[in-house]
């Protein structure tokens, strides 16, 4: 049981970022500890994925002219590293598209609060 | 000939590289001072992905196997490849048919709602049809993710570009979207560890020897978590009425009716050709679980869209109860189930988008659409467009010839293959519902005020204006197709379709 | 039993086209008032040509058919003119013909409001009750009911009042619900079956139905088609609509729109289930217990009304349900009457309702509290109703006595004499509240009648052809359309079948 625990210790962590993201999106009020807590899911996720490749004993999947290439299981998984990749990049995007929605929405709205903000959206007539 | 050669073999991956392309490229032809090349260029480069997709179904149908292309030679399951079957030509070919309508209807609105904003929003536009175009032909999941995350970022942008209220609607749609692409690439990383590929194809065969690993249940769940919340089925539908209220016309116009298209089009890929219907049906009561959820989401959008007092935003629940028909049509797992909720992709997209384009027009044209101000002057000012949204109210309400008649037969004949009573009266009372809302908006239309000969009713009358014939004439369009495809659905069903139910395993 | 011969011909498919072609005539000419109404009289008149040139080849068993589009796995849209279908078309069509002039007189007498709607939505309706007749399978004949539903909902709510707009939503709810298990009907038994293509005698093969199907299935059809029937308690916006103009109820809710309700009827009496499944399963007994009520509440309701509108509308209730009773006797006789009412209860009613109208247009009066005394200023248009309340009782020689008769032999042949004690109970209560209404106008006097002549031309001269028709057809019922020689031609193949 200890052993199972302690083995898998990278993916109990992944749990705890994850329930701590979903808490910063749920519960709380601020638009930016919302947007901190979803960086937070989104990195989770990651981190699942590169816990996954490790395999015992295994190196750094650069080519080691001294083991070779004949046997896989010397090296670690590069998939999920490369997928993480392309993964981080889409998280820097959305994190962007969503800071430069929060600039706007304070600029027109001057807050940054969900429950001021739905009080003051309810008062814009302008709006449709 | 050679060009026909070139075509059919790099059919799949054509267009997503097109509009790829030019969503980098239109800021560059059309900045700075020649922002009025903006809309030309988009309109051009949508009428090409248009013929490339109607091409892509007659080459489907002649090769009569899906086509294959390997991006970079590379030889799946190491390589990457996109794969176009007949659900992914059909679904590309309702996608860009919509698009092309709605970009000829945008010209004179976008510039009305959102002034020296073109150029940023037809390059989106080009963006987002990258991705829901490669999300349809991708054959690689981890890639289905990537052209995902594409696509929402960009209908995030289009959605606030309206700002005002836009911009917080957009930012709870990027927040539950974010969730639910993370929930698809979580389910795609549990599948990965007990299968080793992530190719489509791959999956589907090495499925049999990993269906009691529970990591694969795990994955399901995920990966139809992540696509419902996509395509909003109850309960995982909250984003949708805000974000299609208040986002530009044209944005509602264009995202509506392929945006949780593309979402139900994922969950029929994952469903039924990933996992196969033996797993969802039989050892997993999975499709049962969907289809209760579609059939509350019809009651559920119906009855809310009735207690609407904007269009808008009572098309928005209105969207919200048609997914639900294309959920349950999914959840029955037959093939008349499954055929109606195809056809119900094309019909809903085609009477979405017309129904929209009134609302952009009404918006255009008399500055608001709240359901309590209109009047009978807008039957005499705009009898086109009242006309347009007749047939499409029609349609949703489920009157033959429209088209919305027919997917609503192949769901009730789905259910009682199944002996679901339930879901066949859950069907039929909404064609009732449905009947109550719009009904209530062509009554304020086409009938005289009890107290007629009202002063302000007299002053607007001295003005008939329609729209353009440009804003016009797709709304017509759109309508006139909803008859044709209305009467001709079983050619289409015949003609493509019915090929879809072998390969999802029927 | 004679196959009928099928032949290939496009006349079904123009004579469901030629009013709709029609519509965007009437709606570019809205301004030119002579011009507009010409499009709708050189419609009806070619529509009932074309139907009667089906005539012949109906009675030799020829069937003309052709199949449109296929809309559904092995399902067409075909439209088939078999006889009981060209029955159907010729009484829809040349009652079209009356009403449109009669329509003319009457909106032009009051001076309506969007005259151009209502003649574009009566063209349509003419083309789907047309193509209601001439289906030749279950989706064809749903497709044409949605789309008459939908056309005639301008012309119920036209006055636009708000009496007519909540009349409207009812006639809505009611008929639009029907449609819906309807359509649950068909693709049920479409799983049953495999296929929803109109056979006479039944199109199930045997073993398909059992008892636990049958049952509810019928219902369900009985839901469908039974609102438009007007058979109880599904009847309660007939009533209702009667907000709608006269001519509007007229046509529509004496001939067209509820006789296509009785035509469902018999369509699914016979040509779905058959006679010998719905013995078998004791659904004829069923039926004719809903008509056997239906004919004496409704006749009882009747004699309460004093809206003369509401008073006829009740009566057609009743008498639909005469059809119906007919068709559930399941006898070759009974048969015959049920159908040969379709057609007799068509002449005679439009006859009243056309006199109900004329007497608004021209005294503005509804109720029949006020109708003392107009037979002396009106002798021609209450002599016509004098005809038609004869008919409806069944006395000789109008011919409602040619169809009660029939019915009432089935009855005999049947065996069971309780139908034919229910229409002699209706026969009476018909006399009970109609013929005082004849009585007043012409031997009562009148208040309020100086100076005021008979009603406009256009308007008195179709219900007196009409009510003449009603005689002749009495004497001579296989004149001019052969009728009784349809309509028993159709009982044999229903019956022979089997």
């Amino acid at each position: 049981m200890l052993n199972y625990t302690l083995g898998h210790y990278g993916y109990w962590f992944t749990l705890v970022l994850m329930m701590l993201g979903l808490y910063g999106m749920l519960l709380k009020n601020n638009l930016v500890k919302k947007l901190i807590g979803m960086t937070i899911f989104q990195v989770s996720i990651i981190l699942f994925y590169v816990c996954s490749a490790v395999k015992w004993g295994g190196k750094v999947p650069v080519l080691d002219p001294v083991i070779g290439a004949a046997d896989p299981s010397k090296y670690i998984n590069p998939i999920q590293h490369t997928l993480m990749l392309t993964a981080i990049v889409v998280g820097v995007a959305t994190t962007g598209v969503a800071f430069a929605l929060v600039i706007s929405i304070y600029k027109r709205y001057k807050t940054l609060d969900e429950v001021v903000l739905l009080e003051r959206m309810k008062n814009d007539n302008d709006a449709d | 000939m050679m060009l026909i050669n070139f075509l059919t073999k790099n059919s799949p991956v054509l267009i997503p590289i097109l509009y790829l392309s030019m969503g980098l490229l239109i800021p560059v032809i059309a900045g700075g001072r020649r922002h009025r090349l903006a809309w030309p260029t988009i309109a051009l480069v949508i009428l090409i992905g248009l013929s490339i997709s109607i091409f892509n179904i007659f080459a489907v149908i002649d090769a009569g196997k899906p086509i294959h292309y390997y991006m970079g030679e590379w030889v799946p399951p190491i390589g990457i490849e996109y794969v176009l079957d007949h659900l992914s030509a059909f679904v590309m070919f309702v996608l860009n048919v919509v698009a092309f309508l709605v970009i000829i209807h945008a010209k004179d609105i976008v510039r009305h709602e959102m002034p020296g904003k073109e150029v940023p929003y037809y390059g989106l536009i080009s963006l987002m049809l990258a991705g829901f175009n490669g999300i349809v032909v991708t054959g690689d999941m981890f890639n289905l993710y990537v052209f995902l995350e594409i696509c929402s970022l960009a209908v995030y942008g289009l959605i606030a570009a309206g700002e005002k209220k836009s911009l917080v609607a957009s930012f709870r749609y990027l927040v539950m979207g974010t969730l639910g692409a993370c929930f698809y690439l979580l389910g795609v990383g549990f599948l990965y560890l007990t299968a080793g590929s992530l190719n489509m194809a791959d999956m589907k065969a090495i499925m049999p020897y990993i269906y009691n690993h529970p990591t694969t249940i795990i994955a399901l769940a995920f990966m139809a978590l992540g696509m419902a919340l996509k395509m909003a089925l109850f309960p995982l539908h909250g984003w949708l009425p805000d974000s299609y209220t208040h986002a530009p016309s044209t944005s509602s116009a264009i995202i509506a009716p392929t945006g949780t298209k593309v979402g139900s089009y994922v969950l029929i890929r994952i469903l039924f050709f990933i996992f196969g219907i033996k797993f969802i049906s039989e050892m997993l009561p999975v499709a049962h679980i969907i289809a209760w959820m579609g059939a509350i989401a019809i009651i559920y959008g119906s009855v809310v869209a009735i207690a609407q007092k904007e269009l808008k935003r009572m098309l928005a629940y209105s969207s919200v109860a048609q997914v639900g028909y294309i959920g349950l049509g999914i959840g029955l797992a037959n093939p008349l189930g499954l055929i109606g909720a195809v056809l119900h992709i094309l019909n809903h997209a085609f009477m979405k988008a017309c129904l929209f384009l009134v609302a952009g027009n009404l918006r255009f044209k008399i500055g608001h659409s709240m359901i309590s101000k209109f009047n009978h002057s807008i039957r005499k000012r705009m009898p086109w467009t009242m006309a347009a949204f007749t047939i499409a109210a029609l349609s949703m309400v489920g009157l033959p010839p429209m088209a919305g008649f027919f997917s609503k037969w192949y769901l009730v004949m789905g259910t009682i293959k199944n002996s679901n009573w339930i879901f066949l009266a859950v069907v039929l009372i909404s064609s009732l519902l449905n009947a109550v809302y719009f009904f209530r908006v062509l009554e304020k239309v086409y009938m005289k005020p009890l107290n007629s000969g009202s002063p302000e009713e007299s002053d607007e009358n001295t003005k008939p204006t329609e729209v353009g014939l440009q804003m016009l004439v797709p709304t017509l369009v759109l309508a006139v197709g909803l008859i044709v495809i209305g009467l001709l659905n079983a050619l289409i069903v015949k003609g493509i379709l019915a090929y879809i139910v072998p390969l999802a395993g029927m | 039993m004679t196959i009928p011969e099928t032949y290939t011909s496009l006349i079904p498919l123009w004579a469901v086209l030629v009013s709709l072609a029609a519509v965007p005539l009437i709606l570019i000419s809205s301004k030119y008032r002579n011009l507009r109404e010409t499009w709708t009289i050189a419609a009806s008149i070619i529509k009932f040509g074309l139907v009667l040139s089906l005539l012949p080849g109906a009675l030799a068993n020829k069937t003309a058919e052709i199949k449109i589009l296929e809309v559904f796995q092995g399902v067409d849209l075909t439209l088939r003119a078999d006889p009981f279908g060209v029955f159907f078309a010729l009484i829809a069509s040349g009652l079209w013909i009356f009403t449109s002039f009669y329509s003319i007189g009457y909106v032009r007498g009051l001076n309506e409001h969007k005259q151009t709607r209502y003649f574009a939505s009566f063209a349509v309706c003419l083309s789907a009750t047309i193509g209601i007749a001439f289906s030749a399978n279950l989706l064809t004949f749903i497709i044409f009911y949605e789309i008459l539903t939908i056309a005639t909902y301008p012309l119920v709510i036209h006055k636009e009042t708000r009496e007519a707009i909540i009349g409207g939503r009812k006639y809505l709810v009611y008929t639009l619900t029907a449609g819906l298990f309807l359509i649950a009907a068909a693709a049920w038994t479409y799983q049953i079956a495999g296929t929803l293509d109109f056979k006479a005698g039944g199109l199930f093969s045997d073993g398909m139905l059992t008892a636990k199907n049958a049952l509810p299935l019928f219902l369900l059809f009985v839901m469908g088609v039974g609102v438009k029937a007007g058979i109880m308690p599904l009847h309660s916006w007939l009533p209702t609509a009667m907000v709608a103009p006269t001519p509007v109820s007229a046509l529509l809710h004496a001939v067209a729109v509820v006789k296509a309700g009785v035509f469902g009827v018999i369509r699914v009496v016979g040509f779905v289930f058959g006679p010998y499944l719905m013995r078998e399963f004791g659904l004829n007994n069923i039926l004719m217990t809903l008509a056997g009520i239906t004919i004496l509440v409704a006749s009882l309701i009747a004699m309460r009304q004093d809206n003369l509108k509401r008073r006829l509308a009740f009566s057609t209730v009743g008498h639909l349900s005469y059809v119906v009773l007919g068709a559930a006797m399941l006898t070759p006789s009974s048969f015959t009457g049920g159908m040969m009412h379709i057609a007799f209860h068509a002449t005679m009613k439009i006859t009243l309702f056309f006199v109900a109208g004329a007497i608004y247009v021209n005294l503005h009066r509804e109720k029949v509290s006020e109708l003392d005394g107009i037979g002396k200023v009106m002798p021609w248009t209450m002599g016509a109703f004098t005809v038609g309340a004869i008919g409806l009782a069944g006395i000789p020689p109008i011919n409602g006595f040619v169809s009660k008769w029939y019915l009432g032999m089935g009855s005999v042949e049947l065996g069971n004499l309780i139908p034919l004690a229910i229409l002699v109970i209706s026969g009476i209560l018909n006399i009970a509240y109609l013929i005082p209404i004849s009585y007043v106008a012409f031997f009562k006097k009148g208040e309020k009648l100086e100076g005021k002549g008979e009603a406009p031309l256009f308007m008195v001269v179709p219900l007196v052809i009409t009510a003449i028709l009603s005689v002749i057809l009495g004497i001579f019922p296989d004149l001019f359309f052969k009728f009784y020689k349809l309509a028993a031609n159709i009982a044999v193949s229903i019956i022979g079948a089997n």
